[in-house]
């Protein structure tokens, strides 16, 4: 997931001297490709409010049937994980052998799940 | 004009390409009937066709020529997003118009298809109601008439869900789910154009002051919409009416827009009496179909 | 004129460079907040910008016949793909602002002229028969391009690249049907077909840029795996896939010297005209003021309504925040 700067939206770059135009926020769009998965990032785009940016998913992001639901969030309002976090945060979970099945010895013979 | 049937499709040729042939006898009256031998005195409105043909035909142009003129800002619109929001409108509405077509084209049994009654046809033969044909504008005047067409739309479908004619009722089925979602996005944008800035506001207020005219022959009652009723496809065009009154008002009240007064209507489409804009969209439309007559694409 | 807001960046610990370049060699995927070298963010966005325009760009010359297709099923299958490269134009420039450049940022450097896009695009459409070819050629080309690209190593690049590649299958099929249609057609529609072949064949092959001895950024890319394989390659291999499409419906290549080598089971081509390209790359094709001014008149057309919605969210949330 991308990390954004948050607060305000920033301003596009002004031409040539022209008053700057103000962009529309960013926002993040997850689709649910068939009932029961989870829900996907599909990615990102501009609108103005809520229902605008569910609008623009659709038509973005679903116009194949890619999706029977959708999520859209603010951009700014991911949270992501800090890439130097990423030892500290995640290899302890790493060495944890006895979290996964795979970890318990079933007797010979005995087909189980 | 005569219209000859060629390779599945039909072309209609101008009766001065007999000219040559039949004239030759010399003079100017030679070929024509002597007055006296037939009554000068005509109708004065050609006879309607089959209404439920014709009725269909309506259907179909409105969205075809909608469609079209949807089309025209692809590539150029406000935004990458409304550009494929507007993309996807288009879609379905011509979507829609090849379905309705076909369909027209199998009641009337003259062997014509979507495609030979949307590029063969000329301008006086389309029946499409007179907003839709009317360029494309401004993104202000192609929201308001989108809305003003959605709202109609909907109820349309809603009423034609019911039709006892079932391949129309298919057609409305899948047609009311899209103009839903049409009206939804379309009412947002009026309400967002107009409650927008100052700018907005104005654009936007001047669509509907110009479009207004428009808005009265969506209701029209004439002996194609009795016809159709009695062909098992009755639409209830006042109810229809009031209840569109409704959602206009209420969107165009959230949009801070004011409807304009004593606007005298304007109609015709119906009949194939347009306005000058048809007959350019159609020239572009056809011109590739048209160049070589009997060709598949 | 648009510049980046950053000032120059400090020079790249090279500890920090030998790690992220074991990460590309061991063939893992960046993402956006991890460590990169400048150079490589600068290169990356700067070719994602490129291609993102040319999504945008390329949909003038084919939006240029929607309007006039011959069928509706016609219709509908052009504005789907037009629309679609709409789609690719926004996946792209989404994966650039987790770059941290924002899209109006780029639109503006397209828009004064100084970003560069796809040279095919500043070609214009005479006749339907571009359609076809557009698709067949172009879209081809564009395949074989993306369907590498979806393996490059900055992770929202390569997966926009796997969503387009799906979509690009439809425009290069869509574009192959009308071609093949065409060439079973009347002797007037073969004609137009073969014209469409003989203006799109060599700018077609142009689109895999310079070769690769005149490609300064090339070994760069491929090292930090930007790019997975060099112009060259790309352009035989779809020299290679195109030929025998063109014989299955009986049209001729515009080349005189389109050879099959049995020893290098390629098929060998004539020398590609650089200085047509050149004079296209450098703003002077036959389209390039058209397309810019199309792009620019939909932006500046658009303003007042992308104010206006901005303003009427601000208004609401003003509205919602009061009550
Ligand atoms: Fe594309
Ligand atoms: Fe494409």
């Amino acid at each position: 997931m991308a990390a954004r700067a948050k607060g305000a939206p920033k301003r596009a770059a002004a031409t040539d001297g022209a008053a700057a135009e103000a962009a529309w926020p960013l926002w993040e769009v997850f689709t649910q490709g068939d009932q029961g998965k989870p829900f996907e990032h599909a990615g990102s785009l501009h609108a103005t409010d809520a229902e605008h940016a569910m609008q623009n998913a659709r038509d973005v992001y679903a116009r194949r049937g890619e999706a029977v639901n959708l999520w859209v969030v603010p951009s700014s309002a991911i949270i992501a994980s800090a890439p130097g976090d990423a030892g500290p945060f995640f290899d302890p979970g790493n060495d944890k052998a006895y979290r996964h099945p795979q970890f318990y010895k079933v007797p010979q013979g005995v087909r189980v799940f | 004009m005569t219209a000859k049937s060629v390779g599945g499709a039909r072309v209609e040729r101008a009766d001065e390409d007999d000219d040559g042939r039949d004239g030759e006898a010399g003079g100017v009256g030679a070929g024509f009937a002597k007055a006296g031998d037939f009554a000068v005195a005509g109708p004065r409105r050609a006879p309607f066709g089959d209404p439920l043909v014709e009725f269909l035909l309506r259907l179909g142009d409105d969205r075809l020529i909608l469609g079209h003129r949807l089309s025209e800002w692809c590539g150029h619109g406000p935004i990458l997003e409304e550009d494929i929001a507007t993309s996807n409108m288009a879609l379905d509405l011509i979507g829609q118009a090849a379905q309705l077509l076909r369909l027209a084209g199998e009641v009337e049994g003259k062997g014509r298809d979507e495609d030979a009654l949307a590029y063969f046809r000329d301008a006086v033969h389309f029946r499409n109601c007179l907003m839709v044909e009317q360029p494309k504008g401004d993104f202000g005047y192609t929201t308001m008439r989108q809305f003003l067409f959605d709202a109609y739309s909907v109820l349309l479908w809603e009423a034609l869900v019911g039709a006892s004619h079932e391949g129309l009722a298919a057609i409305a089925a899948k047609a009311l789910k899209e103009a839903k979602y049409h009206l939804r996005h379309s009412s947002e944008w009026v309400v967002r154009l107009g409650d927008g800035t100052e700018e907005s506001h104005a654009r936007i207020q001047r669509s509907l002051d110009e479009l207004w005219r428009f808005t009265g022959e969506l209701f029209e009652r004439d002996a194609v919409v009795e016809g159709a009723a009695r062909a098992g496809v009755a639409v209830d065009l006042e109810a229809l009416r009031s209840r569109w009154d409704a959602i206009v008002r209420d969107v165009i009240d959230r949009a801070t827009l004011t409807i304009p007064a004593d606007v005298v209507m304007q109609s015709g489409g119906r009949r194939g009496r347009h306005t000058e804009h048809l007959g350019h969209l159609l020239a572009t439309m056809q011109i590739v179909a048209r160049s070589h007559p009997g060709a598949k694409w | 004129m648009a510049t980046t807001k950053k000032s120059p960046p400090p020079a790249d610990d090279p500890a920090l460079v030998a790690a992220f370049e074991a990460r590309i060699a061991a063939g893992e995927s960046i993402e956006p907040k991890d460590w990169m070298p400048e150079r490589y963010r600068k290169q990356l966005t700067r070719m994602m910008a490129q291609h993102a325009h040319s999504e945008i760009v390329g949909m003038l010359p084919e939006g240029n016949w929607i309007t006039r297709a011959p069928s509706l099923r016609r219709k509908l299958s052009l504005i789907a793909k037009v629309q679609d490269e709409a789609g690719h134009g926004l996946y792209i420039y989404c994966g650039t602002e987790t770059l941290g450049v924002e899209r109006d940022e780029l639109v503006a450097q397209l828009h004064d002229g100084t970003a560069k896009y796809s040279s095919i695009f500043n070609y214009p459409t005479l006749s339907w028969a571009d359609m076809g070819v557009i698709g067949w050629f172009v879209d081809g080309a564009a395949i074989v391009n993306q369907t590498v690209l979806a393996k490059a190593s900055y992770g929202p690049y390569a997966r926009a690249m796997v969503r387009i590649c799906k979509e690009e299958n439809f425009h290069k099929r869509q574009g192959y049907e009308i071609c093949a249609t065409l060439a079973k057609g009347t002797p007037s529609q073969r004609a137009m077909l073969q014209d469409a072949i003989d203006r799109f064949w060599w700018p077609s092959l142009m689109m895999f840029g310079p070769s690769d001895k005149d490609s300064p950024n090339s070994a760069e890319l491929l090292k930090w795996r930007v790019k997975r394989k060099t112009n060259d390659e790309l352009r035989q291999r779809f020299v290679n896939l195109t030929v025998p499409q063109a014989q299955a419906i009986g049209v001729t290549l515009p080349d005189p010297d389109l050879t099959y080598n049995p020893e290098t089971k390629n098929w060998d081509f004539g020398e590609i005209d650089w200085d047509e390209f050149w004079q296209v790359v450098g703003g002077n094709g036959p389209c390039n003021k058209e397309r810019l001014a199309a792009r620019n008149a939909a932006h500046d057309e658009g303003a007042w309504v992308r104010e206006a919605a901005l303003a009427h969210a601000a208004k609401q949330r003003r509205g919602t925040e009061a009550a």
